[in-house]
């Protein structure tokens, strides 16, 4: 028996996520951490495991290392397989032509090869920065009833918000009849999320057509959906309802990370159903002899401050009489005695001094505008020396 | 190539903690919010250089087969070496070991394949973290022909240990198996180093000899001979040879320098399992205490002990107990010295209490 598999997926994982600013100075951008003890790919990978999809290939261009460590043989998602399994995909040099990934379109162009080993019927294209749980086993099954040649997932957006992305406009049967890449005035707010699902055999054609024009910059979104649409393909949306966030900003990076709180989140990480894997640290217990309300803690911390309304992720120390409030801490961070952190995302590794404040009350930093909106952001591996004061909204990525 | 491989007893003395060794094997009890007890010796084997180790297992072992998978938490999932599960030989009598020598019996195909030149043979009921290359060392050097690695404290509650008193060099001048007397303080840890041939052929002795009793007939005798010795290990050690030292082993985790001295440098492994980060809700009111992953908490919990995936419900109090994974405390329970096994349940508004001398035992899987 020929092996083969039916769907394989390309998560594109090379982008630079420059909008978060000193948090993707030197790791790319599903490699940011979130809701204290998974990185933003576990959503992806753990999607894909969880859908039946065992072969993913993961194009990464950008500061790659921590994410190539992290992906590493895929053992924590189960895609370390003897055929199939999760590939790191870099861009590479080759005999004629030596390019670094153009575009969306262009880095899946360059690994064609990569899936046709695979010979698959489909193939599910997925970016790797979004938190959210999807059965893209149901959105294959979509696509199959169909007889589609493309699979869009799309969601509702408030109207206002709808520019931001590309939007899908449908006929009454689902089908698309037109893609606009972030218009000024959207006729619809059906957003794209991102994920499309192609019968391989169109993937390939559309994607060297797309190759032998000069004019074309490369992108899904911009123009390979809609050649596709021009040349009368069959194009359907797929309405997804659920959780879904882009977390490519600070302020919805912070968002995303506080829907995980509360009696009944937004987003509940608890669900057994689809388990979100991760690559787990080998940390005991967390120890906790402060207050702690409201709040997710991971092992490894030892907390004898008080944590109100934050995320609190692996290995953080939280000493006595610091405060951290309505905050992300990714991992690994040292909150010393009697700091306070406020509003604030503070990356891996940070220590922030005695007595040191970070941030500004919510009720108060909010109010600033900003790249931030006034959330604080301490970048990787800085540390704030004792008493020191970083204002509400600053992004530091240097000692301070 | 490493100079040494590992042999692990995961199931010496079973019937100590009869409570938590109904359903697994001592080396499997869960420990510290996350552990299993045989994740301190054949971590520290791991931490040692050692990369071939052989699980000597007994009854029961289905659980501790299920924690060590393939090794491959603890870097031991090779093609050459390993983990290396060695379950019981039966020979014509068709009985299973009664000691620690029918034990190494069954190792003994095992140990003829082994290349490397110095074995490490320890329990693995026991929570400390040694440095076994340091033992090796210490043996190579005075070409002892065994090395029993020994601890100033007493650190358990049985009366069974063997104790014994060395020269300045370390040398085992003598033994005293039945604890007559007051003035020796040197616990052995049952923690060994031999050369592998050594042993093979102590093995081969005590097969064509009848030998039974690892103490009395090969260390009494070593003795004699004055070739033995004593390492001393001085770090934290605690033997669980009871339920009352379980839950004293656990309770020192509260205290900072224990849990830094053993989990600081993050290289005690175990098996993971992913659950997500434990979540602390208004209510949750706690203090002194460790907090595993997936647990929910709603209630009040002091001095406690909390593996993963424990929910606390709300109004509910829990002091000084350990609470193992996936069990449901449910609203305004009152829980005091209380050690709950797996996957157990106690109904809202349930008052439990016992004390530290005799904490209250849930079996695995009650509902109570």
């Amino acid at each position: 028996m020929l092996r083969k598999k039916e769907c394989v997926a390309m998560l594109l994982a090379g982008g630079q996520g420059s909008r978060l600013y000193a948090l993707t100075s030197n790791i790319a951008k599903p490699a940011v951490c979130f809701g204290a003890k998974y990185r933003i790919i576990d959503f992806p990978l753990s999607n894909c495991i969880n859908s039946g999809i065992d072969t993913v290939g993961v194009l990464t261009q950008y500061q790659p290392l921590v994410l190539n460590e992290y992906v590493g043989n895929g053992q924590p998602w189960d895609l370390d397989r003897t055929f199939g399994g999760v590939h790191i995909l870099s861009p590479y040099e080759a005999k004629t032509d030596t390019s670094w990934y153009k575009g969306t379109a262009n880095a899946i162009y360059q690994n064609i090869r990569f899936m046709k080993m695979y010979d698959p019927e489909y193939v599910l294209i997925l970016s790797g920065d979004h938190i959210y749980k999807m059965d893209y086993d149901k959105m294959l099954a979509a696509h199959k009833a169909a007889g589609a040649d493309c699979t869009i997932a799309c969601m509702q957006v408030p109207m206002k918000e709808a520019s931001r992305f590309g939007i899908l406009n449908t006929n009454p049967d689902g089908t698309i009849y037109e893609f606009e890449e972030k218009p000024k005035q959207p006729k619809s707010d059906l957003a794209s999320m991102g994920i499309y699902i192609f019968t391989a055999s169109k993937l390939f054609k559309y994607l060297e057509l797309d190759e032998k024009d000069p004019s074309s910059q490369n992108d899904f979104g911009k123009n390979v959906l809609p050649a596709m649409l021009n040349a009368g393909e069959k194009m359907v949306s797929y309405r997804f309802e659920g959780y879904w966030k882009d977390v490519g900003t600070i302020s919805s990076l912070w968002e995303a990370n506080m829907d995980l709180l509360g009696d009944a989140p937004k987003f509940d990480l608890r669900d057994t159903e689809r388990v979100i894997h991760s690559r787990s640290p080998l940390a005991p217990p967390a120890y906790v002899k402060g207050e702690v309300s409201n709040s997710l803690i991971a092992n490894g911390c030892e907390v004898e401050g008080t944590v109100i309304h934050s995320v609190i992720g692996t290995g953080c120390v939280i000493e006595k009489g610091a405060v951290v409030k309505d905050s992300v801490l990714m991992g690994d961070v040292v909150v010393k005695a009697g700091a306070s952190v406020n509003y604030s995302i503070i990356d891996e590794e940070v220590t922030i001094g005695k007595k040191s404040v970070v941030g500004d009350v919510i009720a108060k930093a909010s109010k600033l505008e900003g790249k931030t909106n006034g959330i604080t952001v301490l970048g990787r591996a800085i540390s704030v020396g004792d008493g020191k004061t970083v204002p509400a909204g600053e992004i530091i990525d240097k000692n301070v | 190539m490493s100079s040494a491989v590992g042999v692990i007893f995961s199931s010496i003395n079973d019937e100590s903690v009869p409570e938590l060794t109904k359903v697994r094997s001592k080396a499997s009890i869960p420990f510290g919010g996350r552990y299993r007890v045989v994740d301190f010796a054949l971590s520290c084997m791991v931490n040692s250089g050692i990369t071939t180790v052989g699980v000597i297992t007994k009854n029961n072992y289905q659980s501790l087969m299920d924690h060590l998978g393939s090794g491959k938490e603890w870097d031991l999932a090779r093609k050459e070496g390993g983990l290396i599960l060695l379950p019981p030989y039966s020979d014509e009598s068709e009985m299973l070991y009664r000691n620690r020598l029918e034990g190494l019996k069954g190792a003994s195909a095992f140990l003829r394949k082994c290349k490397e030149d110095f074995v490490v043979v320890a329990d693995s009921d026991s929570v400390y973290k040694i440095d076994y290359s340091k033992v090796i060392e210490q043996h190579a050097k005075t070409n002892a022909d065994l090395t029993l690695v020994y601890h100033e404290h007493r650190c358990g509650d049985s009366n069974s240990y063997m104790m014994f008193e060395t020269d300045e060099n370390e040398r085992i001048l003598t033994v005293d198996v039945n604890q007559h007397s007051t003035s020796i303080k040197k616990n052995y840890i049952n923690v060994f180093v031999a050369r592998t041939s050594y042993l093979r052929n102590l093995i081969q002795t005590a097969i064509t000899r009848g030998y039974s009793s690892f103490s009395g007939d090969i260390i009494l005798p070593g003795v004699k001979t004055g070739n033995v010795y004593g390492y001393k290990y001085e770090g934290y050690y605690q033997n669980i040879d009871s339920l009352q030292s379980f839950f004293k082993a656990n309770m020192d985790l509260l205290d900072k320098k224990v849990r830094s001295y053993l989990f600081g440098e993050r290289d005690i492994y175990t098996k993971i399992n992913d659950a997500s980060p434990a979540k602390f809700t208004e209510s949750a009111k706690v203090s002194n205490s460790l907090i595993h992953d997936g647990c929910l908490i709603e209630g009040t919990v002091e001095n406690c002990i909390l593996f993963r995936g424990v929910k606390v419900g709300k109004g509910a109090t829990l002091k000084n107990c350990i609470i193992m994974s996936e069990n449901v405390i449910g609203d305004n329970c009152n829980l005091a010295y209380v050690v709950s096994d797996k996957d157990s349940s106690v109904v809202a508004g349930t008052t439990l209490a016992g004390c530290a001398q005799k904490p209250y035992f849930i079996n695995k899987g009650m509902h109570i």
